[in-house]
């Protein structure tokens, strides 16, 4: 069994992943009714003897004594991490795991990225190496950040960097919030261009989420409450938004619904990593099979179900509407519909009482509806894991390499550009130590290069239409 | 003589396990139909073929347990241990933490020669167990990371640290509409490199056996579970005792190697495929009968029309008429979509076994002209029923049951390959280009040679 390591950076960062760490200790808790200290346990926490304050007992046998998070929470602000360490969340991290600051970055990514990074660059690696050599098998490291600020988006790809050159064998998985057409920092276009050229090259795989999207999907579920369509009532504990059951009772601040959104996105992530199933999909298998070449390696994430209605049995029809709902635009964590654009390759990810005839029927059926790229026509990656999420039966996780993730990243160009052109704010940045204007334009045709490598594959899919008829005779021979 | 099982990732931990179930189950269950005497030396022969003994009288399967990762073989020492019937040897496995990403490079670049030493180390020791050594059977997908990469070092192993036994690999056809993304190029290395150690491949489509569990044996919900348990079924039909072809009254004590000198009389030729029928779902096993005369004219028509299961035979396929077969697959005589053998190995358990008449199996238009049909076919029979059927009949055959979905699956990893997609994931860890191209390069030729039979 192997571990991950969470680490937070930034306001939103820590947020989100306060939230995930209290939603991983309700998915456990359902699950372990022994306290047995287990391995599945053990790819998140760490089970920790008080008195001693080294490891406690080891794995299989030990009771719980006390869980740690495997985590480290950077913020260059003390006000979020410092709320965590009040918090009822404060007996799951040490002080030893946490970088602080006071004076923030500004939403300045020079800041955040040359300033703090250099700052702070030993630091950093001593708490991460403290880190890894409590883990036994450390497979990935997960970063939690937004791209808009100045903390997550350039302290949190320093660290990104960082994992590279000091664990260049340790998976880095990225999720990165993206800021929205209208984001109140007015610098976010270029915070959020300077860190995609990070992620373009230090990062194993990118699941980028939207703002608009998790904050439509917290609507679309607080409007069918409201309304009272439902025939019985919703199980609270079963809402992709809530926190029902976990260890924070406190009133729920207003962004709590969106971060479980992506809390839930990073536990359904690991489960089949974490817990059995009939066909195991663990991270490495997802950086393997949905990152054909290496810099396409962003993908476009959906959960279903988004609540369970208390009747507990559900008919298979409702089964088959998980697998709609997943393709569907209302259900991405951004902005985009994946069903009219190209799929580079999908993975679907099912938890709970489902078999693999179910997965095969659904894929019959969904297939006819979707474009792949001509050298994938099949191009499935699907996994079982027998424990479903809390309140649930089954749900589904689809994560799909698509290229209708192309106009959000010209967006993005485009609203940078738009501050470029008149170089609105660059003293800001140029002041820095090791900041210069190449780092800009470097940045900005590394976006592009990233835009047109979708485009390429793009043309392909248009050219498959218009050559349908010739490409079933040429394939002919390999088609079964 | 004993067979030595090496079952290998996920899929082959999780098909292992089902097997010995059904081998245990088998002889422990039903009376068998035949005399006690008989019901006795058939019962010795399956525990001495694939398990020993420990002082508590429970049998312990005679396996090496393989993976990359810990889940699923813990699993699966749990469940056969809870079984109360059998068990594994609980220092018999190897695992590591990792798993090996669904690729076949990690598994055989890396996994293979770092962990060589002690997986061979289980190996001998279970080799060494038996009194006489029949030989390997490994059990492996071909989709994944560590069945396909891992299994095929490990096959290369075996050939080099027992040069003289025989190797059978169990390979698991992944599902046509992706399991993997990667599948075809696992699959087209893996088979590339069994090709070269391997003595035989006996392979089991998925499509073909999820099709089983749907329309014979009426299963709704198929999971991986039934899946299983009919592949295990059929392997048991196939290796559990059986009396050889010159009818001696004492079961064949070298199964492997009756199986290879029946089916392989050229090492270009290797595919083994693999039916069985009938195959019914459970409750309907006391109110059915079959007839010898009927289940026989299924299996051979199944065999010339290339029909994956008892239900949907194409009867409009009929072998060329007598005289107009020739070697060259340019000879328009030959009927499409008939199926040419090299060779075919019947083995018929249950009532009235004896009295079965083969000779349409003899025909030597269903054969290629290499060997006479009397070499080219074998039968073996044991009045001993097996696993609850009263009749069953199965079929194991060197012919071009395979040659479309090994064309298949090379098509799909050519065209994938065309464009270089994922071929760094394999590049990182040893396996360039040329790699792929020398495999591809076997395959094709493997494809050539069933295609002109």
């Amino acid at each position: 069994m192997t571990q991950s390591v969470v680490v937070q950076v930034g306001q939103c960062g820590n947020q989100v992943g306060c939230r995930f760490w209290d939603l991983a200790l309700r998915e456990h808790a359902a699950v372990n009714k022994k306290g047995i200290y287990d391995e599945a346990l053990s790819s998140f926490f760490r089970n920790v003897d008080t008195r001693s304050g080294g490891d406690g007992p080891g794995i299989y046998k030990g009771k719980i004594c006390s869980l740690k998070a495997r985590a480290l929470l950077i913020d260059m602000e003390e006000g979020v991490v410092n709320e965590i360490l009040q918090g009822p969340l404060r007996d799951m991290f040490d002080s030893k795991q946490l970088i602080t600051d006071v004076s923030g970055s500004g939403n300045n990514w020079a800041v955040g990225h040359k300033l703090y990074g250099y700052q702070y660059r030993e630091s950093i690696v001593e708490k991460l190496r403290k880190t890894a050599e409590h883990c036994d098998c450390l497979q990935c490291f997960f970063i939690i950040h937004s791209m808009g600020g100045g903390t997550g988006s350039g302290l949190g790809t320093f660290v990104l960097n960082l994992l590279e050159d000091e664990f260049p064998e340790v998976y880095r998985f990225v999720t990165s919030v993206y800021p929205s057409g209208e984001d109140d920092v007015i610098t976010s276009p270029y915070n959020s261009v300077l860190a995609m050229k990070e992620l373009n090259e230090h990062a194993d795989c990118v699941l980028p989420v939207e703002n608009e999207s998790l904050f439509d999907i917290v609507n679309k579920i607080n409007q069918m409450i409201n309304s009272g369509k439902l025939g019985s009532t919703v199980k609270q504990n079963s809402l992709v938004t809530s926190s029902t059951g976990s260890v924070k009772t406190l009133q729920e601040k207003p962004f709590d619904a969106m971060n479980n959104i992506v809390a839930n996105l990073l536990l359904n992530l690991t489960s089949s990593a974490r817990f059995e199933g009939s066909l195991n999909m663990d991270l490495n298998e997802i950086s393997m099979n949905l990152v054909p070449f290496p810099r396409l390696h962003y993908l476009v994430s959906s959960l279903t179900p988004l609540y369970t209605l208390a009747d507990v049995n559900v008919p298979s029809r409702r089964l088959d509407q998980m697998f709609s709902d997943a393709f569907s635009r209302d259900h991405q964590l951004i902005q985009a519909d994946p069903k009219h654009s190209l799929y580079l390759a999908c993975a679907l990810l099912v938890r709970g009482n489902v078999q693999v005839s179910d997965l095969r029927r659904n894929i019959e059926r969904l297939k006819p509806s979707l474009h792949f790229v001509s050298w994938n026509q099949e191009g499935w990656k699907t996994g079982l894991c027998s424990v479903p999420p809390v309140g649930h039966s089954h749900s589904l996780l689809a994560l799909a390499n698509n290229t209708c993730i192309k106009p959000t990243f010209i967006e993005l160009k485009e609203r940078f550009m738009k501050l470029y052109k008149k170089k609105a704010h660059l003293h800001h940045y140029l002041q820095i130590d090791g900041m210069e204007q190449s780092c800009f334009s470097e940045a900005v045709s590394s976006l592009s290069d990233l835009i047109e490598e979708y485009n390429e594959l793009d043309v392909t899919k248009d050219d498959q239409f218009h050559n349908e008829v010739e490409a079933h005779t040429a394939l002919g021979h390999y088609t079964t | 003589m004993s067979i030595v099982t090496v079952q290998l990732g996920q899929c082959g931990n999780q098909i292992g396990h089902e097997v010995f179930c059904c081998l245990c189950s088998d002889i422990c269950g039903s009376h068998g139909l035949c005399s006690k005497k008989e019901n006795q030396s058939y019962q010795d022969a399956c525990k001495e073929r694939f398990f020993w003994e420990e002082q508590s009288g429970v049998p312990v399967a005679r396996a090496v347990l393989v993976d990359m990762e810990p889940k699923v073989i813990s699993q699966t020492l749990s469940m056969a241990a809870r079984s109360g019937c059998w068990k594994y040897n609980n220092q018999s496995h190897f695992c590591q933490k990792q798993g090996s990403g669904n690729n076949w490079a990690n598994g055989y670049s890396v996994h293979g020669p770092r962990h060589k030493e002690s997986i061979m180390d289980l190996v001998q020791r279970e080799a060494e167990r038996c009194d006489r050594l029949g030989g390997f059977f490994t059990i492996m997908s071909m989709a994944g990371g560590t069945g396909s990469g891992l299994g095929a070092f490990v096959t290369q192993c075996l050939r080099d640290a027992f040069p003289a036994s025989f190797i059978l690999n169990h390979v698991i056809w992944p599902y046509g509409t992706g399991e993997v993304i990667v599948q075809n190029y696992n699959s087209v290395l893996t088979l590339s490199h069994l090709y070269r150690s391997s003595d035989a491949l006996l392979v089991h489509e998925n499509d073909v056996i999820h099709k089983i569990c749907a329309q014979l044996m009426n299963i709704k919900q198929i999971s991986f579970r039934d899946v299983n348990q009919v592949i295990a079924h059929q392997l048991g039909s196939v290796f559990q005792p059986v009396h050889p072809a010159e009818g001696g009254s004492n079961y064949s004590r070298n199964p492997l190697g009756d199986l290879m000198e029946a089916l392989v009389p050229h090492p270009e030729f290797k595919m083994l495929g693999l039916r069985n029928i009938p195959q019914i779902p459970e409750n309907s096993l006391p109110y059915s009968t079959f007839s010898w005369p009927g289940l026989i004219k299924h299996l051979r028509q199944m065999l010339i029309a290339n029909a994956q299961m008892e239900e949907g035979i194409d009867w409009q396929v009929r072998p060329p008429p007598p005289g107009s077969s020739t070697p060259s697959s340019h000879s328009t005589k030959k009927p499409l979509h008939f199926n040419t053998s090299i060779a075919n190995l019947v083995i018929l358990r249950g009532k009235d076994v004896h009295s079965v008449d083969l000779g349409s199996f003899q025909d030597p238009s269903l054969y290629t002209s290499w060997l006479k049909p009397q070499d080219a076919f074998n039968a073996w029979r044991t009045p001993r029923a097996f696993n609850k059927y009263e009749k069953s009949a199965s079929l194991v055959s060197n012919s071009q049951f395979l040659l479309k979905p090994l064309d298949s699956v090379v098509g799909k990893a050519w065209n994938m390959f065309a464009s270089k997609a994922y071929i760094h994931q394999y590049t990182k860890f040893g396996i360039e280009e040329e790699d792929f191209l020398d495999s591809f390069t076997t395959l094709e030729q493997v494809i050539s040679s069933y295609t002109t039979l």
